[in-house]
């Protein structure tokens, strides 16, 4: 076989997968979105803007999503670095691989069961409870934007733990002899090697956490009881019970061009950050 | 030649009294890894401005030995002392030496200007830019790399890292530069010519180098001491001359260049004169070094180029020379030289290396024919019969049975 036909043969699964049930799918949305709603909810073939004109009356959803998405991966960003780094650092080899196992544990129970135990616990009889024995009273957590990124953070952080700990730990340790040996001390040496050689592990990370986090409806959903929901609620409400789905495709449409923007975005800028990198690595 | 053993100089604030002229020091320095013992009581005093080889098998403790004195290692006893002062628990950051590390480890996120740059610009306080230029562009032409500043570390030859390496340690003019086996990457020739290069620069520079190295011909070549090791312990230490003329055992003779040994009894001695009887009878004499008992097991070591080989049986030579007759049973060339694998009934099988000059003279000799093989005395040293191969876990006082 000639490697030409070879190589097409290797991509022909993943090229037929992404064409019907990822171009397919858009293109067929992109054209909704130009539609307009039917008597009875669906969709009625015609050409008008009239969806996008309407995209501000979502605005909250948008501003949430905008909003929380990139907070929501900056605190999972913070709190995964020191575990990622003491895992791949500081662990005793021996535990290493225990410790890891122990990060991705809570993967084993479904989200929804898992995002239930937060609803208990961040809900009237769990830490708000406590705190009015404390003396503070009326202490809301449950359905605020404070419950989103509880979950968000907590769903999210293996994802980021672990790109972080496999850049830390292909780091050349003799790299940090080399730097103390040239009179840098231990928190310097940090700063100037291991952070600059970790960034590819920390785009990867945050690249993934963010896009997720975009498309996010579950756990808005269920901790921020329809009071903080993102887009992807929005979707859910108007492609299953208003049956808008022209307006729908319209915010659909919005959501993936965001999408596509803040990322290119974001990939130049780390590029800018670590083209001295060889092996940067963006998944 | 310097000494090692001299007598201390004046105590210091520390109350230890630096060796007069040395930049660094083992005092009794042991390093202990579990049960492993890497460095066994070590005491060597360094002096300004010397070229000091470690050299020794696999394993023998050299390394250990270097990252005592860069400080990524601390002696479980003893002490290690820099410019007079014991720094047994100062961090590698502050202490005044550099390393150039076996495989490099330049930094890959930064080019090869802000590799050099590194060390400067951890100083406190920090030197200005234009300092650091300045300096960076001065060593980047003394290690032959002028204007390669801008380059990527992957866009540089391994020759070409190895410079950078030696640079990035240069810039800060240590008092102690230390390279653990800077050449083993390089090939042959490009090994030789950094080689050459590498001495050149320490003679030009005055700095202090430590070479960290198991391949005997570097350390001979470009030291001024070699620091023979076997088992975490010091066997010799010496001119290159003096570890290759004046073995002190049978494995510096077996480790520093190539040598034929013969083992026997001390059978008599007499002012520096000892005489070996062989397994087979067969009595040889040759000048001894160390205290031997009579009856004791040794080696008689002699070089394959200090042997002569005639095709008549050579004429009266001087008293004590050796001649034996022996039949040829391998020949090599190997460019400088010829190699003969001879034998003989009562010694069995050695080696004879005849320079080219000889060989075009006398006729080179074929595979089955008979030879006379000969050596003056001096040429042989009777030698402490110490193992060759491994290391012995506990001492050095087993002898060699075969
Ligand atoms: N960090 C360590 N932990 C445990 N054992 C060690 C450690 N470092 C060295 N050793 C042991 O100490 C001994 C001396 O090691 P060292 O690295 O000094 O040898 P070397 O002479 O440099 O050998 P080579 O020529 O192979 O580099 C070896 O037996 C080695 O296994
Ligand atoms: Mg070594």
């Amino acid at each position: 076989m000639r490697p030409q036909a070879r190589n097409w043969l290797l991509l022909a699964p993943a090229g037929a997968w992404f064409l019907f049930m990822l171009v397919l799918p858009l293109v067929v949305v992109l054209v909704f979105s130009f539609g307009e709603r039917g008597p009875a909810g669906g969709y009625v073939p015609a050409f008008t803007l009239e969806q996008y004109l309407n995209l501000p009356a979502r605005w909250t959803a948008f501003k949430n999503t905008l909003t929380l998405a990139p907070v929501g991966t900056m605190l999972a960003l913070l709190i995964a670095y020191p575990l990622a780094y003491f895992l791949a650092v500081r662990a005793n080899p021996k535990w290493r691989m225990m410790l890891l196992i122990l990060v991705i544990v809570p993967f084993w129970t479904s989200i929804l069961i898992r995002s239930y135990a937060w609803i208990f616990i961040l809900g009237g009889r769990g830490i708000p409870s406590l705190l009015a024995m404390v003396g503070l009273e009326n202490v809301r957590l449950i359905n605020t934007p404070f419950a989103v990124l509880t979950g968000i953070i907590y769903g999210y952080l293996p994802l980021m733990v672990f790109p972080i700990y496999v850049s830390l730990e292909r780091l050349d340790k003799r790299l940090l002899e080399a730097s103390a040996d040239l009179g840098s001390p231990p928190w310097r040496s940090f700063m100037q090697v291991t952070l600059p050689l970790s960034i590819p592990g920390v785009a990867t990370g945050c690249m993934l956490v963010f896009i997720l986090l975009m498309g996010e409806f579950l756990i808005p959903a269920m901790l921020g009881g329809g009071k903080v929901f993102f887009v992807g609620n929005a979707l859910v409400d108007l492609f299953l019970q208003s049956r808008n789905w022209a307006y729908g495709s319209a915010v659909a449409v919005a959501l993936v061009a965001i999408m596509l923007l803040t990322v290119s975005l974001y990939m130049r800028f780390v590029r800018r950050f670590s083209d001295a990198r060889d092996d940067v690595s963006l998944m | 030649m310097r000494q090692t053993k001299q007598n201390p100089g004046q105590l210091n604030s520390m109350g230890y009294a630096p060796i007069p002229g040395s930049i660094a020091e083992f005092r009794g320095a042991t390093k202990l890894f579990g049960e492993v013992v890497a460095a066994d009581h070590i005491d060597l005093a360094i002096f300004k401005g010397e070229f000091l080889s470690f050299l020794g098998p696999s394993g023998c403790g050299k390394t250990t030995a270097l990252r005592m004195l860069a400080g990524f290692e601390t002696p479980s006893r003893g002490d290690v002392l820099i410019d007079g002062d014991r720094v047994n628990d100062m961090p590698p950051h502050r202490r005044p030496v550099n390393m150039v590390f076996q495989h490099y480890a330049l930094f890959p996120h930064l080019n090869v200007f802000d590799n050099i740059a590194y060390g400067l610009r951890q100083r406190r306080p920090r030197p200005g830019a234009s300092e650091i230029a300045t300096k960076v562009e001065r060593t980047l032409e003394t290690v032959r790399l002028p204007g390669y500043g801008k380059r990527r570390i992957w866009e540089m030859s391994g020759g070409q890292q190895q410079r950078v390496a030696l640079a990035r340690a240069l810039v800060n003019e240590p008092k102690l530069l230390l390279l653990d086996e800077p050449m083993a990457a390089l090939d042959r020739k490009l090994r030789r010519e950094m080689q050459i290069e590498l001495q050149t620069l320490q003679r030009q520079l005055g700095i202090t180098f430590v070479l960290v190295t198991h391949d005997q011909e570097e350390a001979l070549s470009m030291s001024d001491r070699i620091c023979l090791m076997r088992g975490g312990r010091i066997v010799q230490i010496g001119s290159p001359r003096s570890l290759y003329d004046e073995p002190a055992s049978r494995y510096v003779a077996d480790f520093v260049g190539k040598s034929n040994f013969f083992e026997g009894r001390l059978s008599g001695r007499s002012a520096g004169i000892g005489s070996v009887e062989t397994r087979s009878g067969m009595l040889l004499s040759g000048r001894t070094v160390g205290d031997f008992a009579e009856g004791q097991t040794v080696a008689v070591s002699i070089r394959p180029e200090q042997c002569l080989l005639s095709q008549s049986e050579p004429g009266e030579a001087a008293a004590g020379a050796t001649r034996i007759k022996v039949r040829i049973r391998n020949r090599i060339f190997l460019g400088e030289h010829t190699e003969y694998l001879v034998e003989s009934g009562g010694m069995g099988e050695f080696l004879v290396h005849v320079s080219r000059q000889a060989d075009a003279m006398s006729g080179a000799f074929e595979a089955g024919e008979e030879a006379w093989a000969s050596w003056p005395r001096e040429a042989a040293i009777v030698l402490e019969n110490d193992a060759t191969s491994e290391p012995p876990k506990k001492g050095n006082e087993h002898v060699e049975e075969k």
